[in-house]
């Protein structure tokens, strides 16, 4: 719990010197604040995944079925043959070490078994042991090792201190996609029932409700009602959303974050300011009660449960017989989107290639998926002259950019947000080189691992990124982070206020909606989170 | 999960100390929470954002977010952290019965 999170001066004394012990003759300690709960029983029965039981990663005893070791050999045996990958990332690391300091988990926890090398090497030991010939005869002279109960505890341990960010990717010489072997190594977890509850229940709640709150279809429009209650006040304009409608030409999917949680919901705002401005110049969008989440956190769980949730959106585009996807700012949504739904639920001949309707532009990078980030489409608009733009009233802000690991490693998004943010706002300072673009740190909570139990593994994982915030705060003023992921939008806050008090955090979309001026609309005294525009005062 | 007697009735609560459900609620179990939060004395107030947690709750199936608690009630959260010191989510929601959200928050 969050009262047992240390102080930062606390913190700060990392110990990157590994123990004395070989690394396989190092037990594992599981350790509060790190670990995040385990799944429940009702939850993973909902989702038809085995063996849900109560068990405490604490206890010596985690109730394990009694054929375990053959259900996971013959899972691992499964995944062999099916996923190349996952053979190829196994047979050819080297061991060179790029990898090993660009984990954030392991900058802010010191542990060598977060450096990605070691803990895909805590999988390959088994792996060289049991499918490999050297492994069989040589064993731990070629690095092979016996799985074991107290093997799994620490896989579950480490593939759980692991966001799946592929920050190290970036770094490898030979490409491994470490976020690869994590997803693996929770796939072989789930088939033991040990998965965690932080990531279950959200998709559980999904297949329920259609979204990871489980808010129900009319809970999801009194929300967006509230929003529009709220835009009125400010901008004086109502703004009119709709709700699974049939023949509109775009459907935008979002997290559900954003039409729950703060500042998210200053996000979704800005969405409705959009919309409204544009509908106008022939915009016709429609929100849906059912596919109304775009992350999926059956990513996290295995490919089975990513490809089921996925399926919920194209889906549900069939069924509106809308023409292409408008996606909002999600983070993993993408990477699902763009490396794995062609593939899996693909391809989706039943939508077009995305058009604007407003600038005619055709994207034709989502040729494919169907599917355009509202960055993208926003910064088009805005290259095509096609709003107007009052930048002052983001000018009680000093704004830096995060740059959300899947948008930017898995889908290459890293200049549209930029663009836009520098049109809505005018003071805009980039976090150092090495810590942004594809080199951007994760926030330290992603792949489902922003639960509230694991404070410390979160903080101490966000440091680094938190560390790059805090320099572009003392040196240029930096008061806001901006970011286009819903995970970041609730995991950076708090980070914030542990590590940089002081600097805000806000969706691109809230900026846009600070700035975006709407035909008709009142003097605007305050900004969308309803604190007084820069000058207000003065002139009361 | 970890049971709990309370002035004669039996609970229920998960890792963090939240009731196994909401059905299983009753005013005894505000009483064993506000111990565990520090606090003194329920006002109207605290039975205000209580009974408008519920409220949402019975019709929406999910807690009410931050805005519209503070909206409904009339109190700005600086004020509902006065009156429950964990919050709104891990103080006052956790007294009014409600699960915790999980997701992207």
């Amino acid at each position: 719990m969050a009262d047992e999170v240390p102080k930062t001066s606390e913190m700060v004394k990392i110990d990157h010197a590994p123990p004395s012990t070989g690394w396989m003759d190092t037990p594992v300690v599981i350790r509060k604040g790190i670990y995040s709960y385990p799944a429940k029983k009702p939850t993973l029965d909902y989702l038809s995944m085995p063996f849900g039981r109560e068990w405490s990663p604490l206890d010596a005893d985690w109730k394990l079925p009694p054929n375990w070791l053959d259900i996971l050999l013959e899972g691992m045996r499964e995944r062999i043959d099916r996923f190349r990958s996952f053979r190829l990332f196994m047979d050819i690391c080297v061991r060179c070490g790029a990898c090993a300091d660009k984990c954030h988990y392991f900058i802010g926890t010191g542990d060598p078994k977060n450096m990605p090398v070691l803990r895909a090497e805590l999988l390959r030991s088994v792996y060289r042991k049991e499918f490999t010939l050297a492994g069989k005869l040589m064993g731990k002279m070629v690095g092979a090792r016996q799985m074991t109960a107290e093997v799994l505890k620490e896989w579950w341990y480490y593939f759980f201190q692991c966001s799946e960010c592929r920050r190290c990717s970036v770094f490898c010489p030979y490409g491994i996609d470490t976020a690869e072997i994590t997803i693996i190594g929770r796939e072989l977890l789930n088939l033991l029932g040990l998965n965690i509850d932080w990531i279950a229940q959200p998709a559980a709640n999904c297949f329920r409700t259609g979204n990871h709150l489980g808010i129900q279809p009319h809970a999801f429009k009194d929300m967006l009602d509230f929003f529009v209650d709220d835009t009125e006040n400010i901008t004086g304009v109502r703004v009119n959303p709709t709700y699974n409608r049939k023949g509109a030409e775009i459907l935008f999917v979002t997290p559900s974050g954003d039409v729950f949680a703060d500042p998210g919901t200053y996000t979704a705002m800005g969405y409705l300011i959009l919309f409204h401005y544009l509908e106008s110049l022939g915009f016709d969008v429609t929100w849906s009660t059912y596919a109304s989440e775009g992350g999926n956190f059956g990513f996290f769980t295995s490919h089975e449960m990513m490809k089921r949730l996925n399926a919920k959106m194209y889906a549900e585009a069939k069924r509106l017989k809308v023409k292409w996807i408008l996606g909002g700012e999600c983070g993993h949504m993408w990477r699902v989107i763009h490396q794995y739904m062609d593939t899996m639920n693909g391809p989706a001949d039943h939508l077009e290639t995305p058009v604007s309707p407003i600038t005619g532009t055709r994207f034709t990078n989502a040729a494919t998926t169907k599917m355009v980030h509202i960055t993208e489409f926003t910064a088009d608009l805005i290259r095509n002259g096609k709003l107007k733009l009052d930048k002052s009233r983001n000018d009680n802000l000093n704004v830096t950019f995060h740059d959300s690991c899947n948008p930017a490693r898995g889908m290459g998004l890293l200049d549209e947000p930029r663009y836009v943010i520098q049109n809505v706002c005018n003071t805009f300072h980039e976090m150092p080189e090495s810590t942004i673009r594809e080199q951007t740190f994760c926030c330290g909570s992603g792949s489902g691992l922003n639960a509230g139990e694991n404070l410390e593994l979160r903080f101490r994982g966000g440091m680094p990124r938190a560390n790059a915030v805090k320099h572009v705060h003392e040196k240029h003023g930096v008061n806001m982070l901006a970011c286009v992921c819903a995970i970041d939008r609730a995991v950076l806050p708090p980070l914030m206020d542990y590590w940089v008090p002081g600097v805000g955090v806000t969706g691109v979309h809230e900026l846009v909606g600070n700035a975006l001026i709407l035909p008709g609309e009142k003097k605007r005294t305050t900004d969308l989170r309803g604190e007084d525009l820069p000058g207000v005062e003065e002139e009361d | 999960m970890a049971d709990v007697e309370f002035n004669g009735k039996k609970f229920v609560m998960d890792e963090d100390g939240f009731i196994d459900s909401f059905e299983n609620w009753c005013p005894e179990w505000v009483q064993y929470v506000k111990g565990l939060e520090g606090i003194e004395e329920l006002s109207e107030e605290h039975w205000k954002v209580i009974n408008v947690l519920q409220d949402y709750y019975k019709k929406n199936g999910i807690a009410p977010m931050v805005r519209v608690l503070s909206k409904v009630t009339g109190f700005k959260l600086k004020h509902i952290y006065e009156l429950f010191p964990s919050g709104p989510g891990k103080g006052a929601c956790k007294m009014a019965g409600l699960p915790k959200p999980t997701g992207c928050v």
